[in-house]
């Protein structure tokens, strides 16, 4: 079976097409996190506490908690504006998510005084062995710690990256990846910021494996070029790179579509605590697909064009 | 040919201990030998606490020395508490060139207990062993107690069947009373109380968390004789497992550690027998030095137990009256036992505080909802991908599948023969690799088809498809594992395990897919005079 005879699609030609798609994507993105003031972190790196508990009604004749009762009873004991949400959970079950900042330091423990206070409001609805499904509680200073990892983290990945293109290729093949892993975090990002989804650790580490991944994509792309050149020397280098994207784009869309399937399956089925994190990363597969695709290979288009403007006709170079 | 058989014998090698390892996971009653080494669940799978300390040296003019002795002590006064906690398998670990401590505590389910316990301030205490009079009133009455109670303490249920219990009496000397039949028959708590070995006043390893719940328990507590007290003595560090001294005290604190001024180790230069070897000196404030006085003269001959959070450390006998506040401790130390003692004698002046800085709860309804989770998603992307990849590929697919389950067994040994932890992201991680594994053989398929449709025998499609789609996946492969490793250097837990497993994914998928299944290729298009190749 297969879906692609030999395709002759030309994504070379409308590459500014392409460019444009993804500047306006970008951009929208950008207009997201200026008017949400950057990025939504999660208490990973602000610091702060959140908890999930199981509030599913304990004793008979137990009363539904609802949302505003917790605030009510978490304001009177002197939390504030913490943040109250429903989780769905399993059937019959009543799961609540609460965030809140760090009161008066990490030593008088505010994680421990809402259980004291839900246990003490809500008696009917809490079972002392499974009340707590979650509970973190992080310090500002581990926060801005985590913070600072996380950036050169990305800033190593990236250098990894492209000293080992530029060694195994050419430096600007190396940019071009580089670009592209830039675009396809920068929309990740701002879909993030678009949905209001937290960027924690774990997403971090999601955006780190976009770019591993979109990075194998595109080097797939970029070998057969490397190879293309060498084997159609009177072609240009708009024709040369489009034939090999499209004969690369069997194995592109193939190996997008079981990546994709995969971690569907983990968003979907996956639970709770990895559902934010499968969803980066689906949303990578597609962005790094369609970034190897549109703006890796096109990138290079551009740059050949304009070495041969300086340097002359092609096949005579070096 | 000398090639191929050299492959040959890579991949049974590999596929040899990927089963070792695997088959401890789906085969039960393997010999015991065989699962020594087993894959540990994060505490986010089983559910636990970790909880991130630090001494606060922000307000102290603390020597470098100084403080890693305060970093120490801090380390031993916690080790000390946790091990009173009672919870199975807890992990104390200094981070490396750091003043922080992480605390991992498996299966506990309310963090708050265990933060109001690391937060105390350490109590150092002296307290007198009870008499041998006082210890046999002791037993006889716990024993009673407990007789008359076992139906509220499930946890003794077995020893309440024992009556044979000749020997621990001997050796305890207690005289059998003929008219206290009553306790004759069942002596729950000496019998709880001795070793193995028939030692008195030693707990075995598998009745410690038994013991530590009843010295928690106030029923029972209340009915330990007036002013008196039971305590557990300090853990082996060398062998954990082994069976622990219990003390029988004195509740009353003759000295608290605020009365203690320093302690250090020393090492004797052997003038005299006793003089020999390490010990540890004690010196007292003004104050303290002449309690201490009193008291040594008072008690000559009877033992001063010293205590560190309710947990005995030592329980030295006090030869002669200590006039100076100048006490020395002797008996066959080690300098590493010295060590660790003074820390304890020093826990009571801690010099800089202990801050939680971070605390990661799961608790263990979410953990196995996250186990049960992970492994649906993974069964369902892998029979999902498997059966894509047979449908698309035919019978190539198939092999491309063989690749794909073992790799997925591969990370699973690996990790097992690492000891390493599973976590959901790894998980995660696991399953991600299920979907990149086939990668690289949907290049080379992709290749391979590419040389069949340009009119190249099977033979000599599969060879070039392989040998060129090489260099192709090494790239690909190579990017991906510098970003798997830049993840492992600056993760956390559970990041780490993603970037294990992700690695792990990434080295195996290479194996599986280039080596193995050319290996199979090789061996159909070799041994069939085919021309035809389901691609």
């Amino acid at each position: 079976m297969r879906f692609f005879g030999k395709t002759k699609i030309d994504f070379i030609g409308k590459r500014r097409i392409a460019f444009a798609i993804s500047l306006v994507v970008i951009l929208a993105g950008i207009v997201s996190l200026v008017i949400n003031k950057g990025p939504k972190y999660s208490i990973d790196f602000t610091g702060g506490v959140a908890m999930e508990l199981d509030l599913t009604p304990v004793k008979e004749g137990a009363q539904i908690i609802k949302v505003q009762d917790i605030r009510d009873a978490l304001t009177n004991a002197g939390i504030q504006d913490a943040e109250i949400q429903e989780i769905k959970g399993a059937e019959g079950k009543r799961f609540i998510l609460i965030k809140t900042q760090v009161v008066g330091g990490m030593k008088d423990k505010t994680s421990t005084k809402v259980i004291d206070v839900i246990k003490k409001q809500f008696p009917d609805n809490v079972d002392p062995d499974t009340l707590i499904r979650l509970q973190e509680e992080v310090g500002p200073k581990i926060g801005e710690e985590l913070k600072g990892k996380a950036i050169l983290a990305i800033f190593w990945a990236l250098l990894g990256i492209i000293l080992y293109i530029w060694w195994r290729f050419e430096f600007t093949f190396g940019l071009a990846a580089v670009a592209a892993l830039f675009h396809d975090i920068l929309i990740t990002i701002g879909i993030f910021s678009f949905l209001g989804i937290e960027i924690s650790l774990s997403i971090v580490a999601a955006l780190l494996t976009i770019v591993g991944y979109s990075l194998n994509d595109t080097i797939v792309v970029f070998d057969r070029i490397r190879e293309d050149l060498k084997i159609y020397r009177k072609e240009s280098y708009g024709s040369v790179i489009n034939h090999s994207i499209n004969e690369t784009l069997s194995r592109t869309i193939i190996t997008s579509l079981t990546t994709f399937v995969v971690v569907l399956s983990l968003y979907l089925f996956g639970g709770t605590v990895i559902h934010d994190f499968a969803f980066a990363i689906l949303v990578g597969v597609i962005v790094g697909t369609y970034s190897s695709i549109f703006v890796a290979s096109p990138l290079m288009v551009e740059h050949f064009n304009k070495r041969e403007k300086k340097m002359g006709t092609r096949g005579k170079k070096k | 040919m000398r090639n191929k058989k050299i492959r040959g014998l890579i991949i049974l090698g590999v596929l040899l201990v990927t089963a070792y390892y695997f088959l401890p996971m789906v085969v039960p009653n393997l010999p015991s030998f065989w699962t020594t080494k087993r894959l540990k669940l994060g505490l986010d799978l089983q559910g636990g606490s970790q909880i991130q300390l630090e001494v606060d040296f922000t307000n102290s003019e603390l020597s470098e020395k100084e403080r890693e002795d305060a970093i120490k002590t801090a380390y031993e006064i916690i080790r000390n508490r946790i091990d009173q906690f009672g919870v199975a398998e807890p992990l104390i670990q200094r981070v490396a060139n750091t003043n922080r401590i992480i605390i991992q505590l498996p299966g506990l389910k309310d963090p708050g207990r265990a933060k109001d316990l690391i937060g105390k301030t350490a109590m150092l205490e002296f307290k007198f062993v009870a008499s041998s009079e006082q210890m046999q009133e002791t037993y006889k009455t716990m024993d009673k107690f407990l007789q008359e109670n076992i139906q509220n303490y499930e946890i003794l249920q077995e020893f309440s069947d024992i009556n044979d219990t000749e020997e621990v009496v001997d050796i305890l000397g207690i005289e059998e009373d003929a008219e206290d039949a009553s306790y004759d028959n069942a002596m729950i708590f000496t019998d709880l109380t001795t070793s193995e070995e028939g030692m008195p006043l030693q707990i075995e390893y598998k009745y410690l968390a038994t013991l530590k719940e009843l010295l928690k328990d106030p029923q029972f507590l209340q009915n330990v004789p007036t002013g008196l007290q039971i305590a557990l003595g300090k853990e082996d560090k060398n062998d954990p497992y082994s069976a622990r001294d219990i003390y029988i005290l004195h509740k009353r604190a003759e000295i608290t550690g605020d009365a203690l001024d320093n302690a250090i180790t020393r090492i004797g230069q052997g003038y005299t027998a006793k003089d020999k070897g390490p010990y540890i000196m004690l010196e007292f404030k003004k104050t303290g030095a002449k309690k201490f006085k009193n008291i040594t003269g008072q008690n000559i001959g009877e033992r001063l137990a010293i205590m560190l959070d309710d947990i005995v450390f030592i329980a030295p006998t006090i030869e002669s009256r200590i006039p100076d506040g100048q006490a020395r401790i002797t008996g066959n130390f080690t300098i590493e036992e010295c060590h660790d003692m003074v820390i304890v004698l020093n826990a009571g002046s801690l010099p800089a505080p202990v801050n939680i800085i971070e605390e990661r709860t799961v608790g263990p309804t979410l953990g196995s909802d996250s186990i049960k989770a992970g492994i649906l998603a993974a069964l369902i992307g892998m029979v999902v991908v498997i059966l894509f990849m047979m449908i698309y590929y035919g019978l190539s697919g198939l092999f491309a599948d063989i690749a794909v389950i073992v790799n997925v067994t591969f990370i699973i040994a690996v990790m097992t023969m690492l000891e390493g932890t599973l976590t959901m992201p790894g998980i995660a991680g696991m399953i991600l690799t299920i979907g990149m594994a086939v990668d690289a053989n949907v290049i080379i398929f992709e290749r391979i088809r590419e040389y069949l449709a340009a009119g190249k025998t099977v033979r000599s499609a599969v060879d070039s498809g392989f040998s060129r789609a090489m260099v192709t996946i090494l790239d690909a492969n190579i990017t991906t594992l510098i970003t798997a490793l830049v993840l492992y250097q600056f993760g956390t837990g559970p990041i780490k395990g993603f970037a294990v497993t992700l690695s792990i994914g990434i080295v195996g998928s290479m194996f599986a897919s280039i080596v193995l299944v050319k290996a199979i290729f090789d061996g159909l298009v070799t041994n069939s005079a085919k021309d035809k190749l389901s691609i």
